[in-house]
């Protein structure tokens, strides 16, 4: 038997898995193009490009940007602008910020054996156990108790008052995708040999240059994979952002969910289409990125 | 300015917690003289010190006792990158995000040297390791000796005043290390830098060493030339560890000057030998030893002093040599006699049970130390 012919119920498992895979977010994506306002029912793809008289006397004014008539809707939607602004502005202050520390985490696990080290590394599980909603709960918490005891403390007045906003979103993303970055970092950070940097100072190097010539080059792609897991949990985070946004903090999750709540047009699948689409092209850059890192220079 | 010796190593000690929280001292009181221009070897076994030895060199442990002199001067708790030595990792430690050119120029670059002035001493490093060509290849996309060689010029090429190599040939194949140890030793020669070398191969190390340090639970056994070494080794150990050695147990009767006469209980006899150590006392325990292809097989059964009769157990033919097993009174003896005439008459070779006479010459007789 030819150990390469797969079996049907393998192929019924693979297709499967697929489906329900993507089969949500090509409907998604298809219902982007709906004719109908209502976003339950499938009409057909925008096809009338010009304006038209419906059977019963309705004028239909076309619209000007043919079949992205939801994306240009939600173009000039200031709401979802302003909410894709505060989502970009907190996933890449956070991001950043979160796989700087998780890095610095993970080397310091990696190389210094100090007396809690045990608890520090058990640490880093707890945030990524406990339910999302637990720890928004207790961020907002937080937040709150001590930005009225300051306020009260310090006798600030009106704009001066510290609130909730993007500041404490943005502060509470950085407190949990810490430990995920720490984790991806410390998987790249298993193999590597300190001899490498051993070699460095031996060159001449000293320990600044070591770090930034040898070490963070090779554990980069660690580094990346760990800051684009970050960076999708931060674009995609509900829960925490939830409990910690204030006026004027509004996320796309929060925004789409009120949305939700009231009318559900087919722009928000515009607005889902368009989400996609850039956190997937994120990825492609990611991975050409890396495969141009590790690809040898041409003989 | 510069000192006699190129390293120094004086009463050194490192202590290393175990991991099962015991004090070990992975070198204990080393004390080496390496002089500038010498192929110098540290011999010995998985875990006798030689690597931690190296490091202490190299800059990347301190001595938990004593200190290391580099070109006379103390290097107390200087860095790495301040040391005028450079090393060859046992595992290269190529830097694999860099091309070939990069991995040596990165030397130089640290140096502040000028491009033109790089490219110039890279494409010399490269000539010298014959890898002109390579410059663009990544170090994945070299062979094992090729690396090996890429190790060796990204050293050399900050032209150090001692070279440090850990066990730079023990992932080849033999063949390759063969090949390996004399391109090594030329360089050395050619360019006449000290080298530092690590070896548990006693061949490697006798090959090429000018002068090797044998070592062994931390401790340096014995510190001397390869023919030394070999011919006059200190005690036991260093006699079991290079090359073969027949041992046979006693006590000292009679000592005077460069001769010593030694009881042996199991031959109820005496042997003559040379004492290698000039500190022994009468009724001493000491091991005789005598290498197998030192011993002699008599052409007639004879009796006297240093013949003893012994029993063939087996004899086995290796083409250049013949290595004959005998029993001594029940000590198991090794000689080995060249096969210095052809012949093919099957009466002309050792059978088993034939009694021969094997002569023992005080000069091939060595007094040893027990320990
Ligand atoms: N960082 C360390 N912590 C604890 N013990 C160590 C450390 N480094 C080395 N040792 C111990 O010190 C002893 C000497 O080690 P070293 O690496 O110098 O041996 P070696 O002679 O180079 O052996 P090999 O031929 O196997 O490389 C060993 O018993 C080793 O387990
Ligand atoms: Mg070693």
């Amino acid at each position: 038997m030819n150990p390469h012919r797969r079996s049907p119920w393998v192929i019924a498992a693979t297709v499967l898995v697929y489906f329900f895979l993507y089969a949500p977010i090509v409907v998604l994506i298809l219902y982007s193009f709906n004719a109908s306002r209502a976003n339950v029912k499938f009409e057909g793809f925008i096809t009338s490009f010009s304006d038209r008289v419906e059977m019963d006397g309705s004028f239909v004014k076309a619209s000007p940007c043919g079949p992205f008539h939801w994306f240009c809707d939600l173009s000039k939607n200031d709401d979802v602008l302003e909410a894709a602004g505060n989502t970009l502005t907190i996933a890449f202050v956070a991001t950043i910020i979160s796989t700087i520390i998780g890095t610095m985490a993970a080397l310091a696990l990696q190389r210094y054996d100090f007396k809690i080290k045990p608890f520090s590394q058990l640490s880093l599980y707890i945030p990524i156990v406990i339910p999302e909603i637990v720890m928004g709960i207790g961020i907002l918490t937080l937040f709150s108790q001590t930005f009225g005891w300051l306020n009260e403390a310090l006798n600030l007045t009106g704009d001066a008052r510290l609130s909730m906003g993007i500041g404490t979103v943005a502060v509470s993303h950085i407190a949990f995708m810490v430990p995920f970055v720490t984790l991806v970092v410390q998987a790249r950070l298993q193999g590597f040999d300190k001899s490498y940097e051993e070699a460095a100072m031996d060159l001449g190097a000293n320990e600044w240059v070591t770090f930034w010539r040898v070490t963070f080059p090779m554990i980069l792609p660690g580094v990346l994979s760990g800051a684009l897991l970050a960076f999708t949990l931060s674009l995609d985070d509900f829960v925490i952002t939830f409990f910690t946004n204030g006026p004027g903090s509004t996320t796309l999750p929060i925004y789409v969910y009120g949305l939700l709540r009231r009318i559900i047009t087919p722009q928000v699948n515009a607005l889902s289409t368009v989400w996609i689409l850039t956190v997937f092209i994120a990825v492609l850059l990611l991975q050409w990125l890396q495969s141009r890192e590790q690809k040898p220079a041409h003989e | 300015m510069t000192s006699e010796f190129a390293v120094e190593m004086r009463d050194v000690v490192k202590k290393f917690i175990t991991p099962e929280g015991n004090e070990l001292n992975a070198v204990d009181h080393v004390t080496m003289q390496i002089k500038n221009g010498e192929f110098f070897s540290m011999l010995g076994s998985s875990g006798c010190g030689k690597t931690t030895s190296l490091r202490m060199i190299a800059g990347f442990e301190w001595p938990t006792e004593g200190e290391v002199y580099i070109e006379g001067k103390s290097t107390g708790h200087t860095p790495p990158f301040q040391r005028k030595v450079n090393t060859v990792f046992q595992s290269y430690a190529l830097f694999q995000h860099m091309t070939v050119f990069q991995n040596i120029a990165f030397g130089l670059e640290m140096e502040g040297a000028k491009e033109s002035e790089i490219k110039k001493r890279v494409g010399r490093a490269l000539e010298m390791v014959q890898l002109t060509g390579m410059e663009r290849r990544r170090p994945r996309q070299l062979s094992g000796g090729q690396q090996q060689r890429v190790a060796v010029a990204r050293a050399l090429v900050k032209t150090p005043d001692v070279l440090l190599l850990d066990e730079p040939l023990g992932a080849l194949d033999l063949k390759l290390r063969k090949e390996m140890q004399l391109e090594l030793k030329a360089l050395q020669q050619q360019l006449g830098i000290t080298f530092i070398y690590v070896t548990h191969d006693q061949e490697e190390a006798l090959t090429m060493s000018d002068r090797i340090a044998v070592m062994s639970k931390g401790r340096v056994q014995q510190l001397a030339t390869p023919v030394e070494i070999y011919e006059r080794p200190v005690n036991k150990f260093v006699a079991d560890f290079i090359g073969e050695s027949n041992f046979l147990e006693g006590k000292i009767k009679h000592i005077s000057g460069n001769e010593a006469l030694v009881h042996i209980p199991v031959l109820n006899a005496e042997i003559r030998g040379m004492p290698m150590s000039n500190n022994f006392v009468n009724g001493e325990e000491v091991s005789v030893s005598i290498r197998p292809e030192k011993i002699r097989i008599a052409e007639q059964a004879a009796k006297g002093e240093g013949l003893f009769q012994a029993k063939v157990l087996t004899s086995v033919y290796i083409g250049s040599d013949t290595h004959v097993y005998a029993d001594l009174n029940g000590t198991r003896l090794k000689v080995m006699e060249q096969n210095r005439i052809s012949r093919l008459d099957p009466s002309s070779f050792y059978t088993k049970d034939q009694v021969i006479t094997l002569v023992f010459m005080p000069e091939n007789t060595l007094i040893l130390k027990k320990d």
